[in-house]
């Protein structure tokens, strides 16, 4: 596959995921070193070998670095206000079934400003495939604390070492309900590609976390080296666990990093539990919802 | 186009203020709501979220007020009219996403039932006191529209307006009303469907290459494409140029934000509604909005027994300001009396507009319950009495 990959590279003069980029957009925005880009093309991969139509994803980030990715992808994409992608994705689901609809963004975004949003849409099961890219930091505003960063990190607004404890996302997205929950590096890009690739099987709630680096903020102010070192470190200190029980896969700044898919279940997704609600309680009288494009 | 009749309770009901509300929206196609539950808007939605199931469509109630403002405007783009409704602490909540609609140029309907604040303020008792908010609430530079019903066939009527107003500007429009005309129940006449005018969206007809998400072709207003329909597009709340793409130079933050104000500033004359009555010869105009007006038309009609030349303007659209109208009434007349359920809001806007051609007198209540007449009625009086300006 990645001679294919290469020769097709050198022969054609593009990459294979160019129809996936605005291209007319780059070069992007984000740092040497940075893991987002690579996420993004594992995303893109996914897209690729899973055969799915583009022309009915949708792709919605909130704000940060992780989201800037809605801005460069050829799909329709939404750039929304910052902790609001779940509940604009929400919304966007609702109103066309039909649609895929992928949430693309930052762990500061997705659990700190919109934690409310990310349990309940878990707790109803909104089918929605949820990207969160964690770097541990909030960096586009300069490298302050988040929910996710590890104890004893050095940040800009703890200049002298986290104290507060930080979210284990999977745990928390599990506890809330979602039926699918996988966790890799940006070391992992071929098992994340088949991992959001599994995500778009499923229906219902679909949490993927991608740890990456941010060399610009995190790793310099931590003195873990740059992004090769980051690459280095999580090649050596990341296990392959599938099944894992979430409750043990906390993160700290620099130990072994539990990977693999954590959680695969099935209940009904939202639109499933009311159209059976909706069915049992009006019976006749329940109209379907078409579609609602007013024109 | 016509209503969609499966939306349309044709007939004469006794309802009130929130459920009219709730049928106009369901009148002019609304199929989408997102909410959370504030006195005394929530039974716009506890009636919808029955209705909605027997016409084709979703209620969700969300988990707060910042995500309901979000969730209707991602359903727009999925192709539904949506809506929410809330009071003073929601609004409050709400404002970012209203800054988000203007910029997206997302069109949606959000419904203020307006209660005594500030904070958690007065929850079951009326006020008028978030007008400013609701045209300055969200950061920077934009314009929305803002109607004031004064009875629930108002409600009824003038949410179908709102929805239309929305569609053609692709703005978000405030629907303002109060907890009195919310609450109150009267005769609320549903025409049938085939008299019911339904502005439709602005969907685009261009093909996927020619189409510019933010283009304009001279009317200001873009042509809207939904997710799914494989145009590709990008939206954004960052300043953007035509292609919807980011691009954070003044220049394009110029063109753009001047857009935005304009495409409503320039029709202001065609949105900008009012009922008027014996402005002809009148020395003093009463200027109110929502349940206000209710009560200052038995202060007119007393003022006028005594013989006093008293004129009505009753603004159904507060924003944008019908400033023209103000300025002509000030070269003629001697004063402006303005009563309404704050502190002093709109009363700015008509001072402002009259520009010391008229002199402008408030009536100012805390909210809470309504002016007593008489109050009204005493300042007519004085008005009447002053010097022109």
């Amino acid at each position: 596959m990645s001679d294919r990959l290469i020769t097709d590279i050198v022969n054609a003069g593009v990459n294979p995921v160019d129809h996936i980029l605005r291209t007319d957009r780059m070069p992007h925005i984000w740092c040497p070193g940075c893991g987002i880009g690579t996420t993004v093309n594992s995303f893109a991969r996914a897209l690729i070998d899973s055969k799915i139509d583009l022309g009915s994803l949708a792709l919605v980030s909130g704000i940060g670095c992780t989201g800037r990715v809605a801005g460069y992808v050829k799909l329709d994409s939404f750039h929304t206000t910052h902790g609001r992608a779940i509940p604009f994705a929400t919304g966007l689901k609702l109103a066309n079934p039909k649609l895929n609809v992928v949430v693309y963004s930052g762990d500061g975004d997705l659990s700190a400003i919109g934690g409310n949003h990310l349990i309940h849409a878990a707790r109803r099961n909104i089918d929605l495939k949820v990207i969160c890219v964690n770097n541990l930091i909030y960096a586009m505003t300069g490298g302050q604390t988040a929910p996710t960063t590890p104890g004893h990190s050095t940040t800009s607004t703890n200049p002298y070492g986290t104290f507060e404890p930080s979210f284990n996302l999977p745990h928390l997205v599990e506890a809330a309900g979602a039926v699918y929950v996988a966790r890799w590096t940006t070391f992992h890009v071929r098992q994340l590609a088949r991992s959001i690739g599994e995500a778009f099987q499923k229906k219902g709630f679909s949490f993927i976390e991608v740890i990456s680096p941010c060399p610009t903020l995190y790793q310099r102010r931590n003195k873990l080296g740059d992004g090769l070192d980051t690459m280095k470190y999580y090649k050596e200190k990341s296990k392959v666990r599938h099944g894992a029980p979430t409750g043990e896969v906390g993160l700290t700044m620099t130990g072994e990093i539990i990977v693999g898919k954590f959680v695969d279940r099935d209940r009904p997704d939202y639109q499933t539990m009311m159209r059976t609600q909706y069915c049992e309680s009006l019976g006749e009288r329940f109209v379907e919802q078409e579609e609602m494009v007013c024109s | 186009m016509k209503a969609d009749p499966r939306g349309v309770l044709t007939g004469t009901h006794f309802i009130d203020g929130d459920h009219a509300c709730c049928e106009g929206a369901l009148a002019a196609g609304a199929r989408f709501a997102a909410g959370y539950p504030i006195t005394p808007s929530t039974e716009i939605v506890e009636r919808f979220a029955s209705r909605v199931p027997t016409v084709g469509g979703t209620f969700i109630q969300m988990e707060d007020e910042l995500a309901a403002s979000i969730t209707l405007q991602g359903a727009v783009w999925g192709g539904a009219k949506a809506f929410t409704v809330t009071s003073g602490p929601g609004f409050s909540l709400m404002m970012e996403h209203i800054g988000y609609a203007a910029m997206t140029e997302t069109p949606c309907v959000f419904v203020d039932v307006q209660r005594g604040g500030p904070s958690t303020g007065l929850p079951t008792l009326p006020a008028q006191a978030d007008m400013m908010q609701a045209r300055w609430g969200s950061h920077g530079d934009y314009e929305i529209i803002a109607l004031c019903p004064n009875s629930p066939q108002e409600c009824f009527d003038l949410t179908i307006k709102a929805f239309n107003f929305a569609e053609e500007f692709r703005v978000p429009v405030m629907f303002m009303m109060d907890e009195v005309v919310g609450h109150m129940t009267e005769k609320v006449v549903i025409p049938p469907a085939d008299q019911i005018e339904v502005f439709p969206r602005k969907h685009t007809h261009k093909s996927v290459e020619d189409y510019l998400p933010y283009g304009t072709n001279g009317d200001q207003v873009p042509e809207m494409a939904h997710a799914g329909e494989g145009y590709n597009f990008h939206v954004t709340g960052l300043t953007h140029d035509e292609r919807g793409y980011p691009n954070m130079t003044p220049p394009v933050q110029d063109k753009l934000v001047r857009r935005l104000q304009n495409k409503i500033r320039d029709a202001a004359d065609r949105i900008s509604l009012f009922e008027e009555d014996q402005l002809e010869g009148a020395d003093v105009v009463v200027v109110s909005y929502g349940i206000t007006s209710r009560v200052a038309q038995r202060a007119i009609e007393a003022a006028r027994e005594s013989g006093l030349h008293v004129g009505k303007l009753r603004l159904i659209t507060a924003w944008p300001f019908p400033e023209k109208k103000i300025r002509e009434l000030a070269a003629k007349v001697k004063s402006f009396v303005v009563p309404e359920l704050n502190l002093g809001q709109m009363v700015r806007e008509v001072e402002r507009a009259a520009a010391g051609k008229a002199r402008t007198f408030a009536v100012s209540h805390a909210g809470g319950g309504v002016h007593r007449p008489e109050d009204i009625l005493k300042v007519i009086v004085e008005a009447s009495r002053c010097q022109t300006a």
